[in-house]
């Protein structure tokens, strides 16, 4: 039989490696890529672009050489720029809080990426996720990785399952520290690199920062739920929902009571700020719903688990689809639940399907 | 065996330069000591110094041994520029489409110390225009501390008319790249005129690491590399005798046999252009053919990304490449085709194959049998309309 030929995506990091390197022995015919995505300014040669850092696309370029693989970068800075840094922004205008990796995974990783491997005779795409897909009837499944601490499915949840069938995720039964081991053992010197936590796009870690450089510092008022104003804020998109810390309120709460973000009005320029109960979240609704697997019956009312941030906990609720939108209602209230994070369903350990978060009521 | 077009890049050793690498790595001895050891060493050392001025045709004295081809271009440029910034002569005059190894130097000079720069124009064939370089002397004159234009490019292969340069240049000190006509077509640095040149020893099957630059007898200039003043005090550092060696045995032999090997690779290239040509008819072929390196063609496949097309070469065992590439390994639009005059579309989209005597019509053939399915599929992938 024909070798499969995939591409793997290369960070630079110690689980792309890996994941190569597995994909080679599980029989793939496979070529390392290093994507170039940001343009971090770093400086270099005059005229260029910029790239994501030169060393993780030598880490990259060094693993690939040590497993044996074909290694190319591919430039994708400039749909990295239109589909995930610019809709960072945008969202973040509208006073909602994005997960970037999320688009990344979207519409680079599993779209820019695919659609070019496949074009060019390649039959996937591999990964240094941890998640696990499943054969099944109608398709690939999706499902959280045995690591539960390193499960990345919440992330991939927005892939549709076209996307699912190109995707190759060789760690999904593997935990982290088996994979520095593993990465060791191969002889592959980022077997220590550490993770990456930050955005990748805002090198310092400072998102604050990164936001006022570029949407601006105009101030406006904190609030109260009555409109009363309690300070005054450099900048609403720097605020977060269920902040509490930094705030600088002028005026004491009555009862002393801590306040917190309940929300960013961007239009006017407002940070709502009230008690820990007004932070209280029973019904949320995604939109538009990505499915990996068959779309539920319109309106049937549903048993499974919500997840609304990467790593966060599992949350029994009914949900339903009505046509438009992912509507979940938890049988306990979450707090401090940002618009514009990911709402995803599981049935058990199988992702069911994804949106992002318009309305929490 | 993989079919390697890529000898423009660097290309195979010549045995006759293996053998007096490994000879003379054996010898114990320090060029520049005083002992009997260190004399044989010299002796050797000379020897292929004067091999070298006999391969180019200049004088022994006028070879200056450096590390690279990048390291000569940077000691000729910086150099002279800082001769002649003492007298007030401020301003470069170089082509829109030289090596990265000239023009980066150059506009260092002039981001750092206050060069002025006068980049002289090519055409779609690759020559620059010779009117403009007379205009551009005439205007700027006794400004002009010297002008540097490449023989052959590169990218494209096209051969300028330097002694043409050098009549239009008068008194004014010109330098030439000439890394990649070095060993391939008749160079001779005494004809020309020229002040200074810049030769590297594994473009011609010599080994990495040694080059020289040719610079005119009793011209000194400000080196970069300060030490034990090794070269005419103009460039420091041990003499790297076996590489020398060797580069001299490479030079020696890939200059005696240039004119039957160029007979030789012009075919190639000819059989190269029309099996690409067969294949995917809508090619083209950049820069004249005429007055160009036998062994250079760079073709333009329309609507295709040169990434995608070097990827799936290269799983077929064709090694080729796309130019230049930043330090991160991203592809960079050419800047020698956009000078050119060709789109920053079209510049990633083109390929260069560069041929030695040592490829066969064989191997052509065997491009022949993939390049249209390679390029239909990098159309796909390249999403350029």
């Amino acid at each position: 039989m024909k070798k499969l030929k995939v591409i793997a995506a290369m960070s630079g990091g110690v689980d792309s490696a890996v994941a190569a390197a597995r994909a080679v022995d599980a029989g793939f015919e496979v070529v390392g890529v290093h994507l170039a995505l940001s343009s971090n300014p770093q400086k270099y040669r005059s005229g260029a672009r910029g790239c994501c850092t030169i060393e993780d696309s030598h880490d990259a370029r060094r693993a690939a050489d040590v497993i044996g693989i074909p290694f190319y970068i591919w430039d994708m800075a400039e749909e990295f720029h239109k589909g995930v840094v610019e809709n960072f922004l945008s969202e973040y205008q509208s006073g909602r809080t994005p997960n970037p990796c999320l688009r990344c995974n979207e519409k680079i990783k599993f779209e820019a990426v695919l659609d070019r491997a496949k074009a060019l005779g390649f039959d996937g795409v591999v990964t240094g996720h941890y998640a696990i897909t499943k054969d099944s009837p109608t398709g690939k499944t999706l499902h959280r990785a045995a690591d539960i601490d390193k499960d990345q499915s919440y992330v991939l949840a927005v892939l549709r399952t076209d996307q699912i069938e190109g995707a190759i995720f060789p760690l999904g039964d593997t935990v982290k520290t088996d994979t520095r081991k593993e990465a060791k053992e191969r002889g592959l010197f980022v077997a220590n690199k550490p993770d990456s936590h930050d955005i990748c796009f805002v090198p310092s870690g400072d998102n604050a920062g990164w936001l006022r450089e570029r949407l601006g510092s105009e101030t406006g008022d904190i609030v109260d739920q009555s409109g009363k104003k309690l300070g005054e804020h450099k900048g609403a998109y720097t605020y977060t929902i269920g902040q509490r810390r930094g705030l600088a309120l002028t005026v004491p709460d009555p009862t002393g009571e801590p306040r917190y973000v309940l929300k960013i009005e961007p239009k006017s320029n407002t940070v709502v700020v009230g008690s820990h109960d007004a932070l209280a979240v029973s019904t949320i609704s995604a939109t538009p719903p990505t499915w990996c697997g068959a779309i539920p019956e319109v309106n049937k009312t549903l048993r499974g688990f919500a997840q609304v941030r990467a790593h966060g906990a599992a949350l029994a609720c009914d949900y339903k689809f009505d046509g438009t939108n992912l509507i979940a209602n938890l049988d306990e209230p979450v707090f401090g639940l940002a618009t514009g994070q990911a709402l995803v369903i599981y049935d058990n350990d199988r992702v069911v399907g994804s949106g992002t978060i318009c309305e929490t009521i | 065996m993989p079919i390697y077009f890529d000898h423009a890049a660097t290309t195979t050793m010549a045995d006759s330069a293996i053998t007096a690498l490994n000879n003379q790595l054996k010898k114990l001895g320090n060029a520049s000591s005083l002992h009997s050891a260190g004399r044989s060493v010299r002796k050797d050392l000379e020897g292929a110094r004067e091999d070298i001025a006999n391969a180019i045709d200049c004088a022994p004295s006028e070879v200056i041994f450096t590390a690279t081809g990048t390291e000569a271009n940077n000691l000729a440029i910086k150099g002279l520029y800082w001769k002649a910034a003492k007298e007030g002569k401020k301003v470069i005059i170089t082509s829109t489409f030289e090596h990265h190894a000239v023009m980066d130097p150059i506009a260092w000079l002039a981001e750092h110390e206050g060069a002025q720069v006068v980049g002289i124009n090519v055409d779609r064939n690759g020559f620059i225009d010779l009117a403009e370089l007379k205009q551009a002397v005439a205007e700027h004159k006794d400004q002009i501390a010297f002008i540097s234009i490449m023989h052959a490019n590169n990218e494209v292969g096209t051969i300028q008319d330097i002694a043409q340069v050098v009549k239009i240049a008068g008194n004014i000190p010109v330098h030439s790249d000439c890394v990649q006509s070095f060993g391939k077509v008749d160079l001779s640095f005494k004809k020309l005129g020229l002040t200074a040149a810049t030769i590297s020893a594994h473009k011609v099957g010599g080994p990495l690491g040694v080059a020289a630059l040719i610079l005119k007898r009793g011209l000194d200039i400000e080196p970069i590399l300060h030490g034990g003043g090794q070269e005419r005090d103009i460039r420091s550092g041990t003499f790297n005798a076996p590489s020398i060696v060797a580069f001299a045995a490479a030079a020696k032999e890939s200059v005696a046999a240039a004119n039957d090997r160029s007979v030789t690779v012009r075919k190639l290239k000819q059989e190269l252009i029309q099996t690409i040509k067969k294949n995917v008819p809508e090619i083209w072929v950049n820069g004249d053919q005429e007055k160009s390196l036998p062994g250079i063609v760079s073709t333009t496949f329309p609507k295709t990304d040169s990434e995608g097309l070097l990827l799936l070469l290269d799983g077929e065992g064709i090694a080729c490449s796309t130019g230049s590439a930043c330090s991160a390994g991203v592809q960079r639009p050419s800047h020698v085709l956009l000078a050119m005059g060709l789109s920053e579309d079209e510049t990633t989209s083109t390929l260069r194959f560069s041929l030695s005597h040592s490829n066969t019509i064989t191997e052509i053939a065997k491009l022949g049998a993939v390049i249209a399915s390679v390029v239909a599929r990098s159309k796909a992938a390249s999403g350029k309309k």
